[in-house]
């Protein structure tokens, strides 16, 4: 019997079919990655089995952990259920914990609630889990606040609030998905030697097929809210049998096909940044001493050269976002100077004029907060037009717009729509028709496909490159993904604490890396053929020696 | 056609569920009928309000005279219409000048956040907040004398940091939104982008304060007429009426009920509405329900 058995599960909301014939099983000490794009299901599958579904769910089949079957447990009884049986971590470790409550009280109320312990014996259970989970006593003492943890720290304390109690099943929602890749690495460790020594079954929900490969011993792919394909992991890879599964290999690998950019040393790069400082001041520590200041970006330089693809890789705090932000004139810069094509474009204590603006447009992140949801799509991506001393009008300006958007792949009508009409990668899509509408030689991607699905992401760089050879435009490629870096840019640079600490063409980089942290950052990047290739290698050799 | 259609769809989302909310139904059914009672008080009143007729007076509620007569031999029923009118207008300018003088001040706070422009208005609107609204309003009609002028600018001041703190924090937040950046990035001033993409993302909110600033300026008038500040004789106000029949409530009810209810049920009208507003505009409580 298995740990957990989902059979033929269905569930709709409010009429609305969402999950069909659902059905998993995993066993203890194994652990079941669930694979699919946004809107596959995969998280309401895991929220059918702690049964917290949203209001107007309806579901039939069958949800059995060791056989005793949750459908027929009453909301008191699956109280008792949650957290103590089955423990669950979430995606985002910021809104994960209460801000106001220390790590040991947050800790020890899971074991409150669900055990006779007094408050001594949790504080005991919460210390060991914390213990446990690599936040030891002497750095982190129970009285801390969650502010005082980074982000990978606040996710250990989040997995140690769901396996204190040393529940069977341990659920994980994209676990890993909000946190820097080195940290990522060391969070799946932990899983990985958690579900190992107690025994437990881990349901790992991901969109990256790489962590499951590494991860899983089997695998269910989900499209639509039906599982289109399932099985041993080793297995389901070798043989791919479903068309979406061999797309969504395809696509998480997906490196767009580019021509190798000439660059031409004679001409003025398209962007010069010489020795740019930014400093953030600090909050008054006192009221008659002037506040102290924290230096972003350290006297960094970089150029692009003309139809130059440039990646800048980092992780979270490493100043890259602040860099991108001098860089688009957004923020003014404590020291150094910025030059476009030649002309000075901002400098300390000096912004842009209107004419060099033009040259640089960005695309953000976020394809949901890009758009004001008030305008049109035709007045959404003129806004550029505003850098123009005689923005085109009439027919001229209904040309232009018609071009952007095939030019992106979008029909000419769809400038009279809504942004809420569109999805998150054809936004991302409208996001580079504004970029793209009055020609900048540089266009910034400030994780311009972060947020997108990895079919979505391989149309996204596709597109981009195929622009790029097309327009001769340049890009300052910001990402934490270093295989999206890898797949898209001639260059790279990889920057730490406000600083460059290596630089050169893209793949020498990645083949050898020279600076400690860039090869840390290749070896905590997940990637699916390594993964693959040293499971099968594993697996031959436990299988040898099992002969 | 068929494309105006598509395109309003977020527009017909709001009214129908505007007609889904009885609380909103209920409040602007109230503010309706008051405003109505105050239009048609232009044209038409069953009695003239500045004729006293004392031997009619306290008459109870009739066919004659639907609400009773007071102490002067009025017909309470015209005076609480012609009294709408006093209350609403005084009331709407008071939110008006709120929202001219007030909105404005937010946006170019938040737009130059952390500076000392910055500063200086939010500071400033604190010592407006730091005051007893309704104890200036009497000092400035005490000052520069009675009268629904004074009423009018005297709630009007109170009004304006009320909107200035709802602007300045709703468009602090929208300031770091990618399409604030964008339009930064597209050269765009400050306070154009004040007026193209803030200002119209946090319509919904102002409404929604207005209504309520709308029904505190009603009760503010009424204060004011009541202690004799407001609004002078001869043109009727609500809360004069109260003021000029509190000792005879005993003898002749009417002519403290009528006019109490009207300002209970108006203030209670706006109030619903500016709440069924508030879940209609949010879409979080829209889907709730």
């Amino acid at each position: 019997m298995s740990l957990l058995e989902i059979e033929k599960l269905n569930l709709s909301i409010y009429g609305m079919p969402i999950l069909r014939d659902v059905s998993l099983a995993l066993d203890a000490g194994k652990v079941l990655g669930i694979v699919g794009e946004s809107g596959s299901g995969k998280s309401m599958t895991a929220m059918s089995v702690m049964q917290l579904l949203p209001a107007g769910s309806e579901w039939s089949g069958h949800i059995r952990l060791d056989g005793r079957s949750l459908g027929d447990c009453s909301e008191r009884e699956m109280c008792g259920i949650r957290g103590n049986d089955i423990g669950m971590v979430f995606q985002e470790p910021m809104t994960a914990l209460n801000p106001v409550q220390t790590i040991g009280d947050q800790v020890a109320e899971t074991i409150l609630i669900h055990t006779g312990a007094s408050k001594r014996e949790a504080k005991a259970i919460a210390r060991e889990a914390l213990n446990r989970v690599g936040l030891p006593e002497d750095r982190f003492p129970l009285d801390r606040y969650p502010h005082n943890l980074s982000g990978g720290q606040r996710q250990r304390v989040v997995i140690a609030m769901a396996i204190a109690l040393k529940p069977r099943l341990l659920i994980a929602d994209e676990p890993t998905t909000a946190l820097d890749v080195t940290t990522q690495a060391q969070i799946l460790n932990l899983l990985k030697r958690l579900v190992g020594e107690d025994d437990m079954g881990l349901v790992l929900i991901t969109h990256d097929l790489a962590v499951v490969a590494d991860m899983a011993d089997e695998i269910a792919i989900m499209k639509d809210g039906e599982v289109v394909e399932s099985g041993e992991t080793v297995a389901l890879f070798r043989q791919m049998s479903h068309p979406y599964t061999r797309a969504l290999f395809e696509a998480s690998g997906h490196v767009p096909a580019r021509k190798t950019h000439v660059v031409d040393a004679a001409r003025a790069p398209v962007v010069r940044v010489d020795e740019v400082i930014r400093d953030y001041a600090l909050p008054r520590t006192s009221l008659f001493s002037a506040p102290g200041h924290f230096r972003a970006v350290d006297r960094v330089s970089l150029s692009i050269a003309r139809g130059e693809n440039v990646g800048l890789v980092g992780e979270s705090g490493c100043g890259k976002s602040t860099l991108t932000r001098a860089i688009l004139a957004l923020d003014a810069i404590q020291g150094g100077e910025i030059r476009l094509n030649g002309d000075m474009f901002s400098s300390a204590g000096s912004g842009p004029d209107r004419d060099s603006r033009r040259q640089v447009q960005v695309v953000f992140q976020d394809p949901y907060s890009s758009f004001n949801p008030r305008h049109r799509v035709d007045r959404l991506i003129t806004e550029p037009f505003h850098l123009l001393d005689n923005p085109p009008t009439g027919a001229e300006r209904r040309e232009r717009i018609v071009r952007a958007l095939t030019d992106v792949g979008l029909q000419a009508s769809d400038a009279d729509k809504y942004i809420h009409e569109f999805s998150g990668g054809q936004r991302q899509r409208i996001a580079i028709a504004r970029a793209l509408i009055i020609e900048p030689s540089l266009i910034v991607l400030d994780e311009a496909v972060s947020a997108l699905d990895v079919s979505i992401r391989a149309q996204i760089l596709d597109l981009l490159a195929d622009l790029s050879d097309r327009r001769q435009v340049s890009y300052l490629f910001i990402s934490h993904d270093l295989s999206v870096v890898r797949a898209i840019t001639d260059r790279v640079l990889v920057m730490k604490s406000g600083r460059i600490v290596e630089e050169g063409p893209t793949e020498e980089v990645f083949l050898n890396p020279q600076h400690d942290y860039t090869k840390e950052l290749l070896a905590a990047t997940p990637i699916l053929d390594v993964a693959l290739s040293a499971r099968e290698r594993r697996e031959s050799s436990r299988n040898r020696s099992e002969i | 056609m068929s494309d105006m259609s598509l395109n309003s769809r977020p527009v017909s989302g709001v009214i129908g569920s505007a007609l889904r909310s009885p609380s909103f139904m209920i409040g602007f059914l109230l503010t309706v009928l008051f405003v109505l009672a105050a239009v048609i008080s232009f044209v038409w009143v069953p009695y003239d309000v500045t004729v006293l007729n004392i031997p009619n007076k306290l008459k109870a509620p009739s066919l004659e005279h639907w609400f009773g007569t007071d102490i002067f031999g009025r017909d309470i029923f015209s005076m609480i219409m012609v009294g709408a009118r006093v209350s609403i207008a005084v009331a709407l300018v008071a939110v008006g000048i709120g929202i001219v003088a007030g909105v404005p001040l937010g946006l170019l706070a938040a737009a130059r956040h952390g500076s000392l422009l910055d500063e200086v208005i939010m500071r400033g609107n604190d010592l407006v907040f730091a005051f007893p609204a309704l104890l200036i309003a009497i000092m400035i009609t005490a000052v520069f004398g009675p009268g629904a002028i004074n009423a009018i600018i005297a709630i009007g001041i109170f009004n304006i940091p009320v909107f200035a703190r709802l602007a300045r924090g709703a468009a602090l937040s929208l300031w770091t939104r990618d399409y604030v950046l964008a339009a930064r990035v597209a050269g765009k001033g400050q306070a154009r982008i004040s007026a193209e993409h803030i200002l119209p993302n946090i319509l919904n909110l102002l409404i929604v304060q207005g209504t309520i600033q709308f029904s505190l300026g009603i009760l503010a008038e009424a204060g004011l007429a009541f202690v004799g500040l407001g609004t002078q004789p001869p043109l009727p106000s609500w809360g004069r009426m109260l003021a000029e029949h509190q000792t005879l409530y005993a003898l002749a009810p009417q002519t403290v009920i009528f006019p109490g209810l009207a300002i209970v049920l108006t203030v209670l009208g706006l109030n619903l509405m500016g709440d069924g507003l508030r879940d209609i505009f949010d879409p979080r409580l829209r889907r709730a329900r």
